[in-house]
């Protein structure tokens, strides 16, 4: 185990270095002058302080040498600062409890949502229960998820008036209950079939026909037998879509105004403020690929037929 | 997020041990215990039993199939959304003018986010101009997209993973390497964070930046086939007799690789539609004065509770799209490879 978690982080090493270098190249080659974008499209900056600016941020090194500039920095712990002046670890600081609490938030949602649906649906199959489910999920995989977003705040938030609508302002749980909500939409689909399917599978095997045979109450072998060990693919789905819910956060920390990591790409990227876009975008790679690497030693734990090595 | 859902993530084959463990055996419910074996066929044809004749073999099976979908109302009616949308997109013409003069252009101000009136069905937009003829010219945009990036991520995950499959060696260690850092990889921002550097949003260059993103799903499905294929006894002929490399790719191994991931493509086309559509919202995607769904929805989110069919209009005819291309990728992977399901 040690030797595979070992493995797995070295493997991850090469990963992070291209992505990092593909986030740096797409945000450092393309056209437009960071620091003429700082100090708006109509001023003129003087030469000698735009010289100082381009040396302050190494702007005018080759790419490749500012890359390996960069790296030293990263990992001496140093993220760089931003082009408005303020040390990109303080915006991650201070933005990422917001990400944190939404997608947490979301993933609540799906496996408390996603889980007892499907298995539902997988007990009752061919029943009215399970064509609903089943209708329900492909319709949610057929709208655009920002439809529904745009809806829900209409809805839930203007008209009704029962949640906020944007901002963070009312806090952990209310501010995060509709965007949670809605980002949760977007991977319950897939935890709800796979429930579904996995019940399914369970529900034929021998074990559980045993536990019919001996007389144990329906209930029990439901609960007891069949969904319980249902559960085990569906945790690490649950696990890897905590990975891309982090990636829906962009889009739902936009619609909704809530100023996390996702939001600070999202004002970043037109100003040209390479540091900020390629210190958020790699710390969402970390995590990312932290996550997939617990999904992958949780599975080992939770099924020990499966060996990691 | 088109690229990488974690459903496909596990349409992959019986995981290899070298990579892409993060994914591993996601939705395998009955999980082997040898969870290294590269045995497993994944195109869902044994090529021992591919005795005959070759190709009357194949049409045989392939017609088969086809006999069982045209029976299914689960793929005759997406089937018929789907082409009526793709007609919608070739001659928007015929369909515009149906109510009005069902000329996209031709807007007045006066007329303004106003509500459906006669010979306007779904009202004007916030330039005045007729909703229901934008909406039918909003379908070509969002179909040659899917076309133009389908047919990207097939090309280049065919050529990519037949590669790896077949070569193995170095050649398979670096296309690895390379898709792991794309699966690695939140493809949304990636895609939010390129589009905003292009200075051409036009629908090849959002095309593009689907491919970029998308390929690797598609190339790994293709790479586990095309190693199932290239360990049949067939290409160990081919290779005995002394055909040359090329030749067994073209004429042994990608014939008879190519179903999984052509299937799979199909599942992607909804997908695409739905991405595109989501990139355009956000603005980095097309951009006006093109005619999109996407360009339609943003316009709408500003004046949503004064003019909500602006809203409506627009999202019913994407959600009916991309619904139609999925449910038809479903059943096409359900006649054509049980498998991968």
């Amino acid at each position: 185990m040690g030797g595979y978690i070992v493995r797995r982080l070295l493997m991850a090493v090469p990963v992070l270095f291209g992505t990092t270098f593909i986030i740096y190249l797409a945000v450092y080659a393309l056209p437009g002058d960071p620091i003429q974008s700082l100090a708006g499209p109509n001023q003129v900056v003087s030469p000698s302080v735009a010289q100082a600016m381009r040396e302050r941020y190494h702007l005018d090194e080759p790419l490749l040498i500012r890359y390996g500039l960069y790296l030293r920095g990263l990992l001496g712990g140093d993220l760089g600062v931003s082009f408005s002046g303020r040390p990109v670890s303080e915006i991650i600081a201070a933005s990422w409890p917001v990400t944190f609490q939404l997608g947490l938030t979301a993933w609540l949602f799906t496996a408390v949502i996603g889980v007892p649906l499907g298995a539902l649906a997988g007990v009752r199959r061919g029943r009215a229960a399970d064509l609903l489910v089943l209708a329900g999920t492909t319709f949610l995989m057929g709208v655009p998820f920002f439809v529904v977003a745009y809806v829900a705040q209409i809805v839930l938030g203007v008209n009704l008036g029962w949640l906020p609508v944007s901002g963070t302002e009312a806090g952990w749980p209310l501010a995060y209950v509709l965007p949670g909500l809605v980002l949760a939409l977007y991977g319950l689909p897939q935890v709800t079939r796979l429930t579904r399917t996995s019940v399914l599978d369970n529900l034929g095997a021998d074990h559980v026909d045993t536990a019919i045979a001996k007389g144990l109450p329906r209930r029990t072998v439901v609960l007891r037998h069949v969904v319980r060990n249902s559960l085990v693919p569906v945790v690490s789905l649950l696990g890897v879509s905590l990975g891309y819910l982090l990636s829906g956060t962009v889009l739902i920390e936009g619609i909704f105004n809530l100023p996390g990591l996702g939001y600070q790409i999202f004002v970043a990227v037109p100003q040209h403020d390479g540091p900020v876009v390629v210190g958020v975008g790699t710390l969402l790679v970390i995590v990312f690929l932290l996550v997939n690497l617990m999904v992958d030693l949780l599975y080992g734990i939770l099924d020990p037929r499966i060996r990691l090595d | 997020m088109a690229s990488s859902t974690p459903a496909s993530a596990s349409t992959e084959p019986p995981p290899e041990p070298s990579a892409g463990a993060a994914s591993k055996s996601v939705s395998e419910p009955s999980a082997e215990p040898s969870a290294g074996a590269v045995s497993e066929p994944v195109s869902g044809s044994s090529p021992g039993f591919r005795w005959g004749r070759r190709s009357g073999l194949r049409r045989g099976r392939g017609s088969g199939a086809w006999h069982e979908l045209r029976r299914r109302p689960s793929f005759l009616v997406p089937a018929a959304f789907a082409l009526l949308v793709c007609v919608m997109a070739a001659v928007p013409q015929a369909f515009a003018g149906w109510f009005g003069h069902g000329d996209p252009r031709r807007c007045d101000l006066a007329d303004s986010a106003l509500p459906p009136a006669p010979g306007h069905p779904f009202g004007f937009d916030i330039q005045g101009c007729d909703l229901y003829s934008n909406v039918v010219y909003g379908a070509r945009s969002s179909v040659l997209i899917a076309i133009l990036a389908t047919a990207g991520m097939l090309v280049v995950a065919v050529v990519l993973g037949g590669v790896a499959g077949y070569f193995r060696g170095w050649v398979d260690a670096l296309v690895s390497r390379v898709m792991d850092v794309f699966f690695g990889f939140p493809s949304l921002v990636g895609m939010i964070v390129i589009l905003q550097t292009l200075s051409v949003h036009n629908e090849p260059a959002v095309a593009g930046v689907l491919v970029l993103f998308g390929w690797p799903v598609l190339a790994r499905v293709m790479r586990g086939s095309v190693l199932a294929t290239a360990s049949s006894e067939y290409v160990t002929a081919a290779r005995g007799i002394g055909a040359s490399a090329p030749r067994i790719l073209l004429r042994h191994v990608l014939p008879n690789s190519f179903g999984p991931v052509a299937v799979l493509a199909s599942l992607n086309v909804g997908l695409v539609i739905a991405s595109e559509s989501a990139l355009t919202f956000l603005g980095v995607g097309l951009r006006t004065p093109a005619i999109s769904w996407g360009v339609q929805l943003n316009t709408a989110q500003q004046y949503f509770t004064s003019a909500p069919h602006l809203l409506i209009f627009p999202s019913v005819f994407l959600t009916v799209t991309v619904l139609s291309f999925v449910l038809l990728g479903d059943a096409l992977r359900d006649a054509f490879d049980p498998r991968l399901r």
